[in-house]
């Protein structure tokens, strides 16, 4: 292998093509060959880096010297100031917000400084399109180590003392899962990992198919070993990702190639093998019985659990589910420990399985924060340590309402919680959950009505339909949260839409349903002063229900600044807007359907919500 | 577009094995391929995958994914994860509406754009997200929405 002066790390995460990352690493290679010193510097396009509000972004090795917000204009300048003359560009460098001096390193930058890599632990250092720099950085070692000098018990074992949950979301003891699996009756037994990351707002898995797919290959390889009598692994990936779908394929192929998949890995009689499923739009599918039936050809329907599916699943034989994050963390316990990964995290797991949360889970920080991206802390970090330390506090100075964690299925938490330490259990006694871990932060510019609405009406369009809690229940809510919104809201509803999200919880069939009021029951209990606001001021406080707002329009401006463009009388759908163009125009409230559309078209900023 | 139900259906079920439980497999290529799942091919690849028709179409409906009506050249879908909603997604699919006249789910007449809401595409730091086709593009403004709009329409 070559030895070069300086690597090149460009971020090819699906966030950070997207704004032109292959663009600048065509034009890097290209001006390095300009200035001939192709065998000083190397171009490296690698996995998501999970910054990606900040890219397009380069990372310089062996400093770590961190560009973002690249374009290919800036290639010139970085090769001929950084590259050949070793001063790094400043003006391309992170700055915190509401600071001057840039931080050059990526180390020690807030974001990444604050995080425990296990399950990202080669993001932004490997290309995830080669399986050479994948064993480079010691993967598929922990398969060698398993196969050559372990006992499938042994590997079971080790699970079992890491304390590892499932990261999906329901937090199930994995190494009970994997032992139920192996007692169950059959000798064709399945592997799955569930890659339908379906939660808006969460993007870990992605980010770990696009950034290292080896290392869920290698833990399903792992777990396939343990358990025993599997022959064959099905990932089961959503059709939104195709970019993760390419670098899976990508992987298997390699894997197979090496030796690694197949028949007779590493000389041992062990065989087994992996096929790509391809979700089709439907959320349901992430529901591990839904997504069998996916895999078997069906409609994602799930089934009631009475028999789990590691004694009954897919094909009806015994079958192991587990999450992409989850399957990623195996190999690294195989290689330093169960004990090792026991040491991080919260409670104790030597005696029950469910008494803490161990190791480390990864977030998808989004919404209103300065710093969104992916981010890997240990359990039992608090909130606010995640959304102010890493996440570098809210956007443009605004008050922080509430964090919603756990997507649709989890609740919001209010700001008098924030100090709450990150773990499954404590996340669900305030009524929301850990969920695969998506982590949306709202500011006070949102309605927490609107957000409760946004993900009833998701997951009422998501529900399959087969049992009637779900299919009814979640409908008849919706339509009293769009009464709310509306304004013709009375305090009974209040009361009913209580009532019906506890008998929904309750009665459900799967967990989408039982889960689905969460967002409803946090936000009533937590901010019941909001739903008043709507319900008895007729208003609401952060003007995001539209039915509630009355549009102004502000004569100074509409003439001084845009000289009565006529650009609102254009579009709006029910001519309630007076005037001629030059002239003062005015909004007829009679006729006002209180669209916004004016509010939302006006160059000038002159119409205004009272 | 032109295309021989037979040899779609042929060709896509053998890319398959001709195995019934890979029925969703097949039925994403040839959505892939001609945009929508035209009712002769599914007729078709009912007989060459052994799946009663009926279960095809009970497919086709239950998913997202599919079709059954053409769609326009260019699919502009708008995601509608938690931050693109927080971040305003709504608003640009009313100016996606206005824009091109036509109501979130529909076609244009000419058959060149549809409007559609997706599930989140998981690239939630760029916020609000629009995907067209195969590009990706954010942080969209309301205020860019024409410009996107005319860069495919001149294509």
């Amino acid at each position: 292998m070559k030895n070069y002066r300086l690597q090149l790390m460009v971020c090819a995460g699906t966030a950070c093509v997207s704004n032109h990352s292959l663009e600048i690493k065509e034009a890097l290679e290209k001006e390095i060959q300009n200035h001939h010193i192709e065998n000083e510097a190397q171009v490296v396009q690698t996995g998501c880096n999970g910054f990606c509000g900040a890219g397009p972004i380069l990372v310089v090795q062996p400093d770590g010297i961190f560009y973002q917000l690249l374009k290919v204009t800036d290639v010139k300048l970085i090769v001929e100031e950084h590259l050949i003359k070793g001063r790094p560009v400043k003006k391309l460098l992170y700055t915190p917000p509401e600071e001057k001096t840039p931080i050059p390193k990526l180390s020690d930058i807030p974001f990444f400084a604050e995080q425990t890599l296990i399950a990202l632990r080669n993001r932004g250092l490997i290309d995830p399109e080669s399986i050479d720099d994948y064993i480079a950085r010691g993967g598929y070692k922990a398969l060698a180590k398993v196969l050559t000098s372990m006992t499938p018990d042994e590997v079971l074992n080790e699970i079992k003392i890491s304390g590892l949950r499932g990261r999906g979301g329901g937090g199930f003891p994995t190494g009970v899962k994997w032992e139920t699996c192996k007692k169950a009756h059959g000798d064709e037994k399945y592997v799955i990992c569930n890659a339908d990351e379906g939660d808006p707002g969460a993007f870990m898995d992605r980010s770990i198919i696009e950034g290292d797919p080896h290392s869920v290959i290698e833990g399903m390889i792992i777990g396939a070993y343990a358990i025993e009598n599997v022959k064959q692994g099905y990932i089961y990936v959503r059709m939104e990702y195709p970019l993760a779908i390419k670098r899976f394929q990508i992987a298997i192929n390699q894997a197979r190639e090496y030796g690694l998949l197949g028949k007779n890995i590493f000389d041992k009689g062990f065989d087994f093998d992996i096929e790509i499923r391809r979700g089709a739009g439907a959320f349901v599918c992430g529901e591990s019985t839904a997504l069998m039936a996916s895999i078997e050809g069906k409609p994602g329907e799930p089934r009631a659990k009475y028999i789990h599916t590691v004694e009954k699943g897919l094909w009806d034989k015994p079958t192991c589910l587990n999450n992409v994050e989850t399957w990623a963390n195996v190999p690294q316990i195989i290689l330093r420990g169960g004990k090792w990964f026991a040491s991080i995290g919260t409670g104790d797991v030597s005696e029950d399985p469910w008494g803490g949360s161990k190791g480390t889970k990864v977030f998808s920080l989004a919404g209103k924060v300065n710093n969104t991206g992916l981010v890997e802390v240990p359990m039992g970090i608090t909130l606010r340590d995640i959304i102010f330390r890493i996440g570098g506090g809210i956007r443009d100075g605004k008050k922080f309402k509430a964090v919603q964690t756990g997507g649709p299925s989890g609740g919001f938490i209010p700001e008098s919680l924030i100090d709450l330490p990150v773990d499954y259990e404590e996340l669900t006694k305030v009524g929301s959950m850990m969920g695969s871990g998506g982590m949306v932060v709202t500011d006070e510019e949102n309605c927490i009505v609107d957000m409760a609405k946004y993900f009833l009406a998701f997951t009422q369009a998501e529900s399959c339909g087969k049992c009637i809690p779900c299919r009814e229940g979640t409908k008849r809510m919706l339509d009293i949260l769009e009464k709310i919104t509306a304004g013709h809201g009375t305090e009974e509803d209040l009361i009913l839409l209580e009532e019906l999200s506890n008998a929904v919880v309750e009665s459900s069939l799967c967990a989408l349903g039982g889960s689905a009021p969460n967002p409803v029951l946090t936000s009533l209990k937590y901010f019941r002063d909001e739903y008043e606001a709507h319900v008895k001021g007729k208003t609401c406080p952060a003007h995001i229900c539209r039915q509630l707002n009355v549009y102004k329009i502000d004569e100074k401006v509409c003439l001084e600044i845009g000289h009565g463009c006529d650009v609102c009388k254009k579009y709006c759908p029910d001519g309630a807007i007076i005037g001629e163009r030059k002239k003062v125009h005015y909004i007829d409230p009679a006729k006002c359907g209180k669209c916004g559309a004016c509010y939302d078209v006006c160059n000038f900023n002159a119409i205004y919500i009272e | 577009m032109e295309y021989s139900a037979i040899e779609v259906a042929k060709k896509v079920s053998n890319r398959w094995g001709n195995k019934p439980e890979n029925i969703i497999e097949m039925m994403h290529d040839i959505q892939t391929e001609l945009n929508y799942l035209p009712k002769d091919v599914l007729y078709e690849i009912s007989k060459y995958a052994n799946v009663p028709i009926s279960k095809i179409f009970n497919i086709a409906t239950f998913y997202n994914a599919f079709s059954l009506k053409p769609k326009g050249k260019y699919k502009i879908c708008v995601c509608m994860g938690t931050p693109c909603h927080a971040l305003g997604a709504p608003r640009i699919v009313s100016a996606l509406e206005r824009e091109l006249d036509i109501k979130c789910g529909e076609t244009t007449k000419d058959m060149k754009f549809s409007v559609e809401i997706t599930g989140c595409v998981g690239t939630c730091g760029l916020a609000p997200v629009v995907v067209i086709n195969e590009d990706l593009y954010g942080p969209v403004q309301v205020s860019s929405v024409p410009k996107l709009i005319k860069k495919y329409d001149s294509k």
